[in-house]
């Protein structure tokens, strides 16, 4: 996808159909020689919440991971089968991966902010593909900051390092970086888990908030989580997916007994 | 509960007492062999230290005074155009070496290469530079001293840029690429920089450590009695006027072989602690 078919594609209103923003069809991934995932298939709706859960060590970070092409920074790692994001197969070797992740955005476990001023590190991405004046830039940044209802607690001390801030702030941080770039997909890997609960009391929100403009997929191993947040469930098991549908349907009327058991708790 | 001390117990408070006593017996014998080196440095060398040091030049055998103006400034410019050249070069090998070669072939022959260098004997440089930069042209001077000091300080600099760059977490460099950054933007806006610590602490320490090398500059800069600031020809420098000083028979040439090894080592020592310092500060914040 180049840079002018991304500034031209046009953004869907909600009165269009629905329409699925990732289709991943037969994917299996290997680490090696060991297959991490086996035949996933799976629509991601566009301007939903997807939520993957599942025990550690079923797959879910890695199907979130190969949505953004992150594991072909890792030699060792591959990824056979087809990603259609818009149509588009992104694990087509002559896909751009720079532009693919200016459109497929990624939060992680960890907060990371970089080793600059707060105002510098949301500037960091927007700078990598559009060339926003001044003016412009610091109406991005509140913008971004604002969406990650951060906007307030820093607008003082836009300054300072990144560093400085408490681990919720620095999510919340990072979560600004990645929407300030616009993308059409949020990918979230465990973004709570590292946090206390009133932070992530906040990010829950934000993570409704931000579903009205960008589809977004969430990885994570607190269930309640994922039923108070997600449209759809994902419920996986050493690297396969096991059953996928409406959140309502998987929590309350699961179709699988496994889904079943690791719902109730009965294991994992 | 009785408290009473086993044969066990007893023995093992033996052995602790013994390796305490062992190490700290260690660590007294090292900082005592510095102490009297640094007393020794000093109780020779403080008598030198006076303004004629910095405003005269070397003297003439057998003539009186004089001072190591010519050396100073010598080696002050050999040892600053050594590390304006090594600087870019060791740094971006080091970049190479940690963000795109890794364990490519390649990048694994230059490590190996380049622990080769680290470990050669720096008169073995001085002859090889020797070799290619003076017999060639066919006489001493300061632009061969400053490339054999830099084919020193190069290996020093990508050793320790590619360990500072280790120490980023991989973790940030994800994030940067999850933005859509291109790899040399990723490795040199946010990865270099979240090490620029550690790496101006290497570059301190590399500098540090070329500042006394004279082997190198015996058989490249050589030296020169005379004030000069044209590198394309012998140039004075503080080693090597030491080398020659300490073991003549004048009393001033003596005199100012200590002031000059006095004045080296409060350079080595000033970027040392100032290394410690910068490196620290940036930990804390």
């Amino acid at each position: 996808m180049n840079a002018t078919a991304r500034a031209q594609a046009p953004f869907p209103t909600a009165d269009a159909p629905q329409k699925n923003a990732l289709e991943v069809r037969n994917l299996n991934f290997f680490y090696g020689k060991f297959q991490g995932l086996k035949g996933v298939n799976l629509n991601i709706e566009e301007r939903k919440v997807t939520a993957f859960i599942g025990p550690s060590g079923c797959g879910k970070s890695t199907l979130l991971r190969t949505l953004n092409r992150m594991y072909s920074l890792y030699p060792g790692q591959r990824a056979e089968g087809e990603i259609n994001f818009y149509g588009q197969n992104i694990l087509d070797p002559k896909q751009d991966l720079n532009l693919l992740r200016a459109r497929i955005g990624m939060v992680f476990q960890k907060p990371t902010p970089f080793p600059m001023t707060i105002y510098d590190n949301i500037a960091f991405g927007v700078k990598l593909y559009e060339n926003l004046n001044k003016g412009d830039m610091d109406e991005r940044v509140e913008w971004a900051l604002t969406k990650a209802a951060l906007w307030n607690e820093v607008k003082d001390k836009l300054g300072q390092n990144g560093m400085s801030l408490s681990g919720g702030q620095q999510q919340r941080l990072c979560i600004a970086r990645s929407v300030a770039v616009k993308p059409s997909v949020l990918l979230l890997d465990e973004p709570t888990s590292a946090l206390d609960p009133i932070s992530t009391g906040k990010v829950e929100e934000l993570v409704h908030e931000l579903k009205s403009d960008y589809t977004i997929a969430i990885v994570t191993h607190n269930m309640q989580q994922a039923a108070r947040c997600s449209d759809y469930t994902a419920y996986m098991y050493l690297g396969e997916l096991i059953e996928f549908g409406a959140t309502e349907q998987i929590f309350f009327k699961p179709k699988r007994t496994e889904t079943e058991d690791y719902i109730t708790g009965r294991f994992g | 509960m009785q408290m009473n001390a086993t044969p066990l117990y007893k023995r093992r408070k033996r052995t602790n007492l013994v390796g305490l006593s062992l190490s700290m017996t260690a660590m007294v014998l090292g900082l005592v062999a510095l102490l009297w080196i640094l007393f020794v440095l000093f109780s020779n060398g403080l008598a030198a230290l006076e303004l004629s040091l910095f405003t005269q030049d070397t003297p003439a055998p057998g003539s009186e005074g004089g001072g190591l103006r010519n050396a100073i400034v010598g080696s002050l410019m050999i040892v600053g155009l050594a590390v304006l050249v090594s600087t870019p070069i060791g740094i971006l090998a080091g970049v190479y070496l940690t963000e795109y070669g890794d364990t490519s072939k390649t990048a694994e022959f230059t490590r190996f290469v380049t622990d080769i260098m680290l470990s050669a004997p720096s008169v073995v440089l001085g002859l090889f530079v020797y070799a290619i930069a003076v017999a060639t042209v066919g006489n001493f001077s300061g632009y061969a001293g400053s490339l054999a000091l830099s084919l020193i300080a190069i290996p020093v600099v990508m050793r320790t840029t590619e360990n500072m760059l280790r120490l980023v977490p991989g973790s940030l460099r994800e994030a940067a690429f999850a933005l859509g950054a291109p790899r040399w933007k990723v490795a040199t806006l946010v990865t270099l920089r979240a090490a620029k610590s550690g790496v101006i602490t290497g570059l301190l320490l590399a500098v540090a450590r070329i500042s006394g090398e004279t082997a190198p500059l015996l058989f490249t800069a050589l030296n020169n009695q005379f004030f000069s600031t044209n590198m394309g020809a012998p140039m004075a420098n503080l080693p090597v006027v030491i080398f020659q000083f300490a073991m003549s028979p004048y009393d001033n040439w003596i005199d100012l072989a200590w002031g000059g090894a006095l004045l080296i080592t409060l350079a080595v020592l000033a970027l040392n602690i100032l290394a410690r310092v910068f490196f620290r500060e940036k930990v804390r914040a």
